[in-house]
Formats: C-alpha cells, sequence, structure tokens
C-alpha cells in the first residue's frame, strides 16, 4: 500500500490520540498553573513552616525522571488499594511535575521584582492581596509568561510517556498504527511534525513575548 | 488489605539498581560529551556563519527540541533502520539520540556564552596579533566555558535523569532495573522509595561537584 | 629626513550617518610622543583604532612604515583580509582603557600568550621575557596572580607589559587611565612616561593634561572628526588661540 493511503487511512486513529494527548495536556497545564502559583506564591510569601515543606516537595519531583514519576504513580495505586485508572493515574503525575516547575517559575518571578516595590505599595496604605494584584502580579507577570509557556511545551512533550502506561494517545497511536503496517517511519515523522506543530507555536509565541518583555525597562 | 513494606525482596536485587544507575551516568556523560562538541559546532557556525547556516542551525534546534524524547528514540531505533542499511543496538542508539538532543539544547546555551564574551577581550586578541582561530581558541573559548558552566551543570542533571527514557528499549539502566524488580516482586512502593533517592542524591552529588570545578576555575 | 613611522592622509570614516573621521592628517615619527586631546565624540579613539585596524576606514591612508594598515596594494579598494591584518598587528601594540586582560590567565601568562602563539617563542623564553617586563612595569611579585586578584592600577600595568613585550613599533594608549581610581593613575602614568623616555613610539589618546604637557612631543587637537591644532604642548596648551580648543580646555581645566 502507498505511503500516502497509509497515512489516510490511519488518520482517524492518530486524531482519537491527539485528542487524547491534547485533553491531557490541558487538564495539566490548568491544574499546574492553579497549584503551581499558589505554591510558589507560598515559597516567597509564606511562613517558614510552609516554604520548607514546599521546598522538600518542589526538589524532591524535580529531581526524579518525569518517567519514574509516571510509573510511581500509575503502579502504587494498585498496591496500596487505590484503584485510580490509568487516564487519572498519568494525569496526576504529569500535573505532580508541572506543578513543581511552575512553582518554581512563579518563585523565580515574584522574587525578582525588588522588595522595594512591597514597600511601596504598602506605604501608600495597600493591603497584602492589593500589593500582589496591582503592583507585584502585573511586574512579575512578564517574567513569569515566556518560562510558563516553556514548562506548557514541557507539559506536551512529557505527554507522549503516558503511552508507556497503556493510554491510547498520540504516541501510543503511532505505535499501535505502526505495529499494524510495519512501516515505522512515515508515522514517527508524521507524529514529529503534529508535535513540533504544537510546540513551535507555542514556544514562538514565548520567544516573541519575551522579545516584547524586553523593550519595557525598569 | 494493607500493604506491609517488605524490603528484603528489593535488596535481593539490588545488583540491577546499582549497576542501572552506573550505566546511566555513563549514558549521561556520553551523550554530553558528544552533544557538547556537535553544540560547539553549531553555536560556533551559527555566531560567525551566514544565513542559510543560521537558518540551518535553528531548524535543527527546532526541530528536536520541538519533539519528545521518547519519539526520537523510536524513530532512531525502530525507523532508521528501515529506510538506511544501519544496524546498531539499543544503547548505541539511545547514546546517538540523545547526544543529538542534548546539543539541540546546548546550542543556545553556548551561542548565549559566547555572545557574553566581552567585545573587548577579542580586541585585546586582535592587539597582540593573534589569528581569528587563535583568538577563538585561546580566548574566546575559554571565557565562554567558565561563563556557561551553571547552565552545563544544569543541562547534564537533565540529561542524566532523561537516560530515564533508554527503559522504553529495555536498555538495564537505572529505571529499567526499578521497573524489573516491580513486575517480578510487585514491591512497587519499596522499590521507588528506594530508586528515587537514588536519582534525587545523584543530581545534588552531580551539582556539587560541578559547582566546585566552577569555583576552582574561577579562582583557580 | 626620514619618513614617519606612521602617516595618516585623509583618513575619513562614518559609521552609518554620522562622519565620525573626517579627513585626518597625523605624523607619528620615530620615538615620538603624539598625545591626542578633544572632548567625546571627536573621533580620537576611532583614530586610534584605525591604526590597528580594529576599526576599518572608509577612505584615506594609514600607512605604518610604508605598509598600508587597512587596504591591500594594488588597483581596486580591496580591504586586508583578518591573516594579513593579524601580521601587520604584531607592528602595533595596545592599551586598552578597560584593560580586557584575559581573565582565564595569569598576568605572566596574559603577558606570554603573544609572545608564545604570535612571535612563536618557547615557553621558556617566553616566561623569562614576560617576567622581564613585569618587572620593569614593577608587578614581578604578581606574576602569578588572575586578573580578579589585582587593583585596576596594576591590571593595566600588566596590560602594558603584555604590549610592550611584543616589541611594537608602536604604542597606542586609548584613555588607559580614565578607568581608574584617582589614586592608581599616577602609577600608571609613572610606567608611561618611563617608557616615552627610553624611546618608546606612542600614539596616545587621554583626558591627562599634565601628561600631555610634559611628556608628549607634539598635542593634537581633534573636534568634529579633523584636527583642529597640532603642535608643540607649550605652543597648543599654554595660549591656544583656537577658539574651541580654549573652549575645551576650560572645561577640562
Amino acid at each position: 500500500m502507498k505511503g500516502i493511503d497509509l497515512i489516510v487511512q490511519a488518520l482517524p486513529l492518530l486524531l482519537r490520540g491527539l485528542a487524547i494527548s491534547l485533553e491531557i495536556s490541558g487538564l495539566v497545564v490548568a491544574l499546574a498553573l492553579v497549584a503551581g502559583v499558589l505554591l510558589g506564591a507560598a515559597l516567597v510569601y509564606g511562613p517558614l513552616l510552609l516554604r520548607l515543606p514546599i521546598r522538600g516537595f518542589v526538589d524532591l519531583i524535580r529531581g526524579i525522571p518525569m518517567l519514574v514519576l509516571i510509573f510511581f504513580v500509575y503502579y502504587v495505586g494498585p498496591a496500596a488499594g487505590l484503584d485510580l485508572g490509568s487516564f487519572p493515574a498519568a494525569v496526576l503525575a504529569l500535573t505532580l511535575f508541572s506543578t513543581a516547575q511552575v512553582a518554581e517559575i512563579v518563585r523565580g518571578a515574584l522574587s525578582s521584582i525588588h522588595h522595594g516595590q512591597m514597600e511601596a505599595a504598602r506605604a501608600i496604605g495597600m493591603t497584602f492581596p492589593q500589593c500582589l494584584a496591582w503592583v507585584i502580579l502585573p511586574q512579575a507577570a512578564r517574567r513569569f509568561l515566556p518560562p510558563w509557556i516553556n514548562s506548557v511545551t514541557d507539559a506536551v512533550k512529557g505527554s507522549a510517556l503516558v503511552s508507556l502506561v497503556g493510554i491510547v494517545d498520540l504516541m501510543q497511536s503511532i505505535q499501535q498504527v505502526i505495529g499494524r503496517t510495519y512501516r515505522p517511519m512515515p508515522f514517527y515523522l508524521l507524529g514529529a511534525v503534529i508535535y513540533f506543530a504544537i510546540n513551535y507555536t507555542l514556544s514562538s509565541a514565548s520567544r516573541r513575548l519575551e522579545a516584547r518583555f524586553a523593550d519595557v525597562r525598569e | 488489605m494493607p500493604y506491609q513494606l517488605n524490603f528484603t525482596l528489593v535488596w535481593l536485587h539490588f545488583g540491577r539498581l546499582a549497576w542501572g544507575l552506573l550505566l546511566s551516568l555513563e549514558l549521561a556523560v556520553l551523550a554530553i560529551f558528544a552533544g557538547t562538541v556537535l553544540g560547539l559546532a553549531l553555536a560556533l557556525a551559527h555566531v560567525s556563519g551566514g544565513r542559510a547556516v543560521r537558518t540551518a542551525v535553528a531548524a535543527y534546534v527546532e526541530c528536536i527540541r520541538n519533539v519528545p524524547l521518547l519519539l526520537l528514540v523510536y524513530l532512531v531505533f525502530y525507523g532508521i533502520p528501515t529506510v538506511i542499511d544501519l544496524r546498531y543496538n539499543a544503547v548505541t542508539s539511545f547514546v546517538v539520540t540523545l547526544s543529538l538532543y542534548a546539543a539541540a539544547y546546548l546550542v543556545e546555551v553556548f551561542r548565549a556564552g559566547l555572545l557574553a564574551v566581552a567585545k573587548g577581550l577579542t580586541d585585546a586578541g586582535k592587539a597582540i596579533g593573534l589569528t581569528a582561530w587563535q583568538r577563538l581558541w585561546h580566548v574566546r573559548l575559554p571565557v565562554m566555558l567558565r561563563i556557561v558552566l551553571p547552565s552545563l551543570s544544569n543541562t547534564f542533571v537533565s540529561l542524566f535523569k532523561d537516560t530515564s527514557v533508554a527503559s522504553v528499549l529495555a536498555v538495564p539502566e537505572l529505571t529499567y532495573g526499578a521497573q524489573w524488580i516491580n513486575f517480578n516482586t510487585f514491591r512497587i512502593i519499596e522499590v521507588y522509595l528506594v530508586v528515587t533517592p537514588m536519582y534525587v542524591v545523584t543530581g545534588y552529588v552531580i551539582l556539587g561537584l560541578l559547582r566546585r570545578l566552577e569555583r576552582r576555575l574561577a579562582i583557580r | 629626513m626620514t619618513d614617519p613611522l606612521v602617516r595618516m592622509v585623509g583618513v575619513t570614516k562614518s559609521f552609518g550617518a554620522t562622519k565620525v573621521l573626517d579627513g585626518v592628517d597625523l605624523d607619528v615619527n620615530c620615538g615620538e610622543v603624539v598625545t591626542i586631546i578633544g572632548p567625546s565624540g571627536s573621533g580620537k579613539t576611532t583614530l586610534l583604532r584605525c591604526v590597528n585596524a580594529l576599526e576599518t576606514y572608509d577612505a584615506g591612508s594609514i600607512r605604518i612604515d610604508g605598509q598600508e594598515v587597512g587596504f591591500r596594494d594594488g588597483p581596486g579598494h580591496r580591504p586586508r583580509r583578518d591573516r594579513e591584518l593579524a601580521r601587520i598587528r604584531v607592528e602595533t601594540g595596545m592599551v586598552f582603557q578597560l584593560f580586557y586582560l584575559f581573565p582565564h590567565l595569569t598576568a605572566v601568562e596574559n603577558v606570554m600568550l603573544g609572545l608564545r602563539k604570535v612571535r612563536r617563542m618557547g615557553r621558556v623564553a617566553a616566561r623569562e621575557k614576560a617576567l622581564h617586563w613585569l618587572d620593569r612595569v614593577g608587578l614581578a611579585a604578581r606574576a602569578d596572580h588572575l586578573p580578579s586578584q589585582l587593583s585596576g592600577g596594576q591590571q593595566q600595568r600588566v596590560g602594558i607589559a603584555r604590549a610592550v613585550a611584543m616589541d611594537p613599533k608602536i604604542l597606542l594608549l586609548d584613555e588607559v587611565t580614565s578607568a581608574l581610581d584617582p589614586e592608581l593613575v599616577g602609577e600608571v602614568l609613572a610606567v608611561v612616561r618611563k617608557l616615552a623616555e627610553e624611546g618608546m613610539t606612542m600614539l596616545v589618546v587621554t583626558h591627562e593634561m599634565g601628561f600631555a604637557r610634559e611628556v608628549s612631543d607634539r598635542v593634537v587637537f581633534m573636534d568634529g572628526g579633523r584636527v583642529q591644532i597640532a603642535g608643540a604642548p607649550n605652543e597648543v596648551l599654554r595660549n591656544p588661540s583656537n577658539d574651541r580648543l580654549r573652549a575645551f580646555l576650560a572645561r577640562v581645566g
């Protein structure tokens, strides 16, 4: 069968896999954003009792490979009597990893704001939440967005690893199609193109943002 | 039925973990060496080359960096031998893949480093009559390497963690060892309680050693 | 009359739309110390950097011992390539305002690099010569120190040793004391003065009027990319006839 016919035949399967990949990535990014911002803010403004365990958590997660985290979360559930299901387990593992990343990014962005800004905001009578909302976060956003977009591409790339715990994402559908057609190259290349399209769009946006923000001299 | 922690089976097979860790380190070291050579060459080409060269290097970097490592690993191991008459084993395939992957990240590091070398130092090199090649070898590269050492250290630890992907090719590194013990003893919690600190501590040790190297090179 | 060591005729250069050098004529004779003074933007540093081809010039001629610096002999205005320039630069020595010592090399290694790689000296001979020059600038005791372990004045003196050890025909000094703390300026000027007294040919860009007055054979005032006035220090500095020079000296003091 000609290459192009194979691809056309395989397309529905691949698109279903892509949908799963996007669903996983989307969930992970959203959850990690919320959790990461909270943890990151706590790392900068929280009391020592809060900062230490969060620091430990972040360093621990970032010190192990993503694959190890995925395997652990996937296999530990049933063993401990808790049946999570492969999809939630995968999402949980990826979210933990991404949260740790986002927390670091948030920490970096917030602590790069000179403490004089907080002092000046306090001096005009703002409460802590007001300082954050109107003074700190607008400035921190500039230093947060480009690296955060990179963490999004990391999440998309990391989602490919869930194919190893039985989830039929894009990566696994490619493997299945190759298993049936014995023609690896066209499909690996197609998969590469798809991942590239998604991530390149994201990273170009990140670069453009970085360039835009660089114009604003502080 | 509550899970009972039982480490004996893990210790029985600890050799797989220990040797696996060693293999992971070996893979990482090979990849970073090859990746540095390639990455440096590409960075130099980018900095001093014309538009065609710059576009080619940028294309390489973008293609590698935007695709999951897992896909690259499969592509090189399963895909390439079907189009080119080349035979290689899993370890070679993985090292090549990880090296290409490392080079793509290192190009950026080296490029930024080269640009960060003060122009005045190249001028000083010119002033004493050094040729372009001499300036590169005796002035720009030594200064650049000292500038980028922190980024290099972080990249090395990253690559060390990325060696876990080799487990999909049945390369007997640390993650493969952990999964083997998992499948054969069902001691999932215990094995990962052992493997996690192995990864984390090794990462810290690597960083610590490289920080020491940084300090020695800076003051000498 | 012997030809001047360096002869500059009609040197012109623009950076984009800005004309930085507008037809500069200047000669430096063997053994002479010529000091260039003038307001910032007058092109003095650019001119200096043209002499050792760190900058290119668009038109005019700069010849060192008869050899054109920027362009190859023969028809067509063909700029010289890096390899040829490297050979020409061996004949000139430059000391920079910001020192630009190689941070990864010790003082003696900084001086040795050119001796070994360009003059092709062996390691023992190069080290000997480097130590000799470090001693001449008063830093023999600091030979094995890194630049980060030296004060500004000491770094600059190493910079002078690095340039002079190459036995250049002419030494180019680009505001070598401007980046130094006041108390360190003296030690550097003392070294330069000693070299001048020993007959080193120098082209100096400086703000140090005292130096210009006491050590130079000739003072050149540049403004707006041209040589406005040139002559013996006494003529030029004591009773300036030129208005712009008078205004400049009043500002600088």
